[in-house]
């Protein structure tokens, strides 16, 4: 054997050792450097903020929106320096809980309403009501979405967007089925009623589709029992309390429809993914849903804008809050925390600015019109976004009108707390009354009762 | 090979052996790196972890057994491990039999040997959640694949996934097909090493295809199959990509699996505790059973 090969075989050797220790340094992900403001007297300590939930590649007008901003943000405030992380999808389930678990999120980093009280409770997320007045529309947010935010009086982040939950459907079917697509079914009966002639359609066709797995069948399980004005638990949080007649009358209607009608389709425990394939697919006649299943259908999945209708909650007593805002790093300094408030009510807070620069987003050719958001309700920074978003509305708004005017007075309900937990306990109620046509409705809520009480006991 | 000493004095053979040492422990230590940092390191902090009260941010509480206690108490613990040794028993009955009978097939086949081996392996190479949403379809009750094969026969359909009875099984028999290709290779590579003498020499004895594989083919697998039959119990215990992705769990718990569980507390629950301490039972369950079948099936060889 020659030396020259033995040498190589170091030379490779320490190479490898080289690039792991490589590895191991990268991960360790180093503030960047803040370049220093050239010649400006008064600037401030430069600092640098990661922010995330840029708008990904894929997206290229957003995401043009974004560095656009950024650019003209950091003009404006020269010693801040915007670190934009993008993420697809910028909540992604699997890894999302580990990266806030692991303490790896941004310094202003985005989530949806479910995960703050979580990240709250567990420590993830700073205090910033020091700062909070950085934000010059917070007065206006609707008080029942800065609840989320909000834990004893402190507040721990902001909202980007919320929405309420209605009812999604496929105004296409509806036509093909000899029904009117502008005139929405309101009632659980008139739901049933179009699902039945929807799934007639043909094989394939399914009326009303629902989730029962994975978590999400307790998810919607939540969403209709707080529409018939139940409540999963009670006021204190320690006591279940979805074994009611509002939660059996939530069971009774899905197992009528399953088996009774047959108007949910022969496949069940779908997950958040199938059902969003299967709309998209459009052979799928009606879900609960909120205003952004229309723009994932659109952008995920090919679907059109204009085949999807959007209606209010049927009967709704209330409706389940969706949304999601930024929340801070506890790790972020007061100085990184002023300057991510301030990038937040630049792109984030502002009608017609940032994410609600609907002008832009016309003359870009994008869709405006959605009624995706509203995080000021009916107060004046609120009309004016309604106002803003008509002026350059290029939808058929009227599509979504039902929804609009429906949801405006419906009262805005979170999740429960365990959240997940419960979800899971839940799916077994949801998913036995859809796989078993012999269910027993009053034993499965009896015993997911012990269930989750079993949960919020060893909770507290 | 002299080119090295031309021109040079030969180096001395202490120095010589210390080179080659040199390079040996150069490899090693990447390897040992690789190991530490990948396996060893993260086992550790599993263990950790699981007496620990830990969100990342704040510094950890210790618990002790807590997060133990936690998840034994949780009602979906026990079906848990009953659906996991219910999945391992049945992927051994389906799972470990068929890769073996496909290998043994294939070996005795004279034509079309390298494309049937690619079909054999293909199911390996599609993404899993390719695999998934083709058995999505080919499980759906009403119009599926296999209710309308079943139909075709006039047989019942039946529920697969959406049954409380079926769930599990349907789940052995993706986890079978998508795993298929690697046993397969791996037993076609132990069939070739066997001498052609010892198949003739049972042919003249006058041994059947049967008589043949059960004197010749298996005595001589021994050891592969007995290898494959511990990697696969490890690897099945730890299912978690069909339950995950086709079931949810569901319905009722029915495919609620140890890995399975052990993510909900993790990474929805957030629950690290929860979830390192299930890793660490279902670690200890598999370290021991490792241990038992090595002594017993290296008693018996």
């Amino acid at each position: 054997m020659s030396s020259s090969r033995r040498a190589l075989g170091l030379l490779i050797v320490t190479g490898l050792g080289l690039s792991v220790a490589a590895c191991g340094s990268t991960a360790e992900q180093p503030a960047p450097a803040a370049s220093a403001p050239g010649g400006s007297a008064k600037a401030a300590a430069p600092v640098t903020i990661s922010v995330g939930c840029q708008p990904p590649k894929t997206n290229p007008l957003q995401r043009k929106d974004w560095d656009d901003d950024v650019a003209a943000f950091q003009k404006l405030h020269p010693h801040i320096t915007i670190d934009s992380k993008d993420g697809f999808p910028c909540h992604d389930v699997k890894t999302y809980d580990a990266k806030l678990a692991g303490g790896q999120m941004e310094d202003v980093f985005y989530g949806y309403f479910g995960d703050v009280q979580t990240a709250i409770k567990a420590g993830q997320a700073a205090d910033i009501t020091a700062y909070a007045d950085t934000i010059t529309t917070l007065k206006d947010i609707d008080p029942s979405v800065m609840a989320a935010y909000t834990v004893d009086g402190k507040i721990y982040g902001v909202p980007r967007g919320n929405y309420k939950v209605g009812l999604v459907y496929n105004r296409k079917l509806f036509t093909q089925a000899g029904l009117d697509p502008n005139t929405p079914p309101k009632t659980w009966a008139e739901i049933r009623e179009v699902a039945k002639k929807i799934s007639a359609l043909g094989p394939g066709y399914i009326g009303y589709g629902e989730y029962s797995a994975g978590n999400t069948g307790g998810w919607h399980f939540t969403q209709s029992i707080y529409g018939r004005g139940g409540a999963v638990v009670d006021e204190t949080g320690k006591k279940a309390a979805f074994n009611t007649p509002e939660g059996k009358a939530v069971l009774q209607n899905l197992k009528d429809m399953r088996w009774t009608d047959n108007s949910m389709g022969t496949k069940q425990l779908y997950q958040w993914d199938d059902l969003m394939r299967l709309m998209g697919a459009g052979k799928m006649g009606m879900i609960l849903g909120a205003p952004d299943v229309i723009t994932e259908l659109h952008d995920n999945r090919k679907a059109k804008y204009e085949d999807f209708g959007l209606a209010a909650f049927p009967e709704a007593k209330a409706t389940l809050g969706g949304g999601d805002g930024y929340m801070f790093n506890p790790k972020a300094t007061p100085e990184q925390i002023k300057a991510g408030l301030l990038w937040l009510d630049y792109y984030v807070l502002t009608p017609g600015r940032g994410q609600f620069d609907y002008a832009r987003q016309k003359a870009t050719g994008r869709a405006v019109g959605l009624p995706d958001n509203n995080v000021w309700g009916d107060s004046p920074t609120g009309q004016k976004l309604l106002e803003l978003r008509k002026a350059n509305s290029t939808l058929p708004t009227e599509n979504f009108a039902a929804y609009v005017e429906g949801s405006a007075d419906i009262p805005l309900k979170l999740e429960p707390p365990m959240n997940q937990q419960i979800f899971q306990i839940l799916d077994t109620p949801m998913s036995a009354v859809l796989t078993r046509q012999d269910a027993d409705i009053d034993q499965l809520l009896a015993e997911a009762e012990a269930k989750v009480n079993d949960v919020l006991s060893k909770a507290s | 090979m002299n080119v090295a000493s031309v021109g040079r004095r030969p180096p001395s053979r202490r120095g010589r052996e210390a080179r080659r040492n040199l390079t040996a422990y150069g490899f090693l230590v990447a390897a040992l790196i690789c190991f530490g940092l990948f396996s060893w390191y993260p086992m550790v902090r599993e263990v950790l972890l699981s007496l620990q009260e830990n969100n990342f941010v704040d510094a950890p509480t210790w618990v002790g057994l807590d997060n133990f206690e936690t998840v034994v108490e949780d009602p979906a613990f026990a079906q848990a491990w009953i659906n996991t040794a219910a999945f391992t028993g049945l992927a051994l009955l389906i799972g470990y039999v068929i890769p073996f009978c496909a290998a043994v097939i294939l070996n005795e086949l004279r034509h079309a040997k390298a494309y049937l081996r690619f079909v054999v392996y293909l199911p390996v190479m599609l993404p899993p959640a390719v695999s998934v949403l083709l058995f999505k379809w080919f499980y759906d009750p009403g119009p599926g694949l296999f209710n309308q094969i079943l139909g075709f026969f006039h047989l019942p359909g039946l529920a697969w996934l959406d049954s409380t009875d079926t769930a599990l099984i349907s789940l052995v028999i993706v986890s079978t097909w998508m795993n298929l290709g690697s046993g397969t290779l791996i037993y076609l590579a132990a069939l070739q090493t066997i001498p052609s003498e010892l198949y003739e020499a049972a042919e003249l004895d006058g041994a059947g295809m049967f008589k043949r594989i059960r004197h010749v083919t298996i005595p001589q697998t021994k050891l592969i199959l007995l290898v494959m039959l511990l990697l696969q119990v490890i690897a099945t215990m730890q299912v978690f990509i069909e339950p995950f992705m086709l079931t949810g769990g569901g319905p009722e718990n029915a495919t609620v699996t140890v890995a399975y569980l052990m993510y909900q507390y993790a990474f929805n629950f957030g629950n690290f505790g929860g979830g390192s301490a299930m890793g660490l039972m279902l670690m200890i369950v598999l370290i021991v059973f490792s241990a038992v079948y090595l002594r017993v099936s290296r008693e018996n060889t």
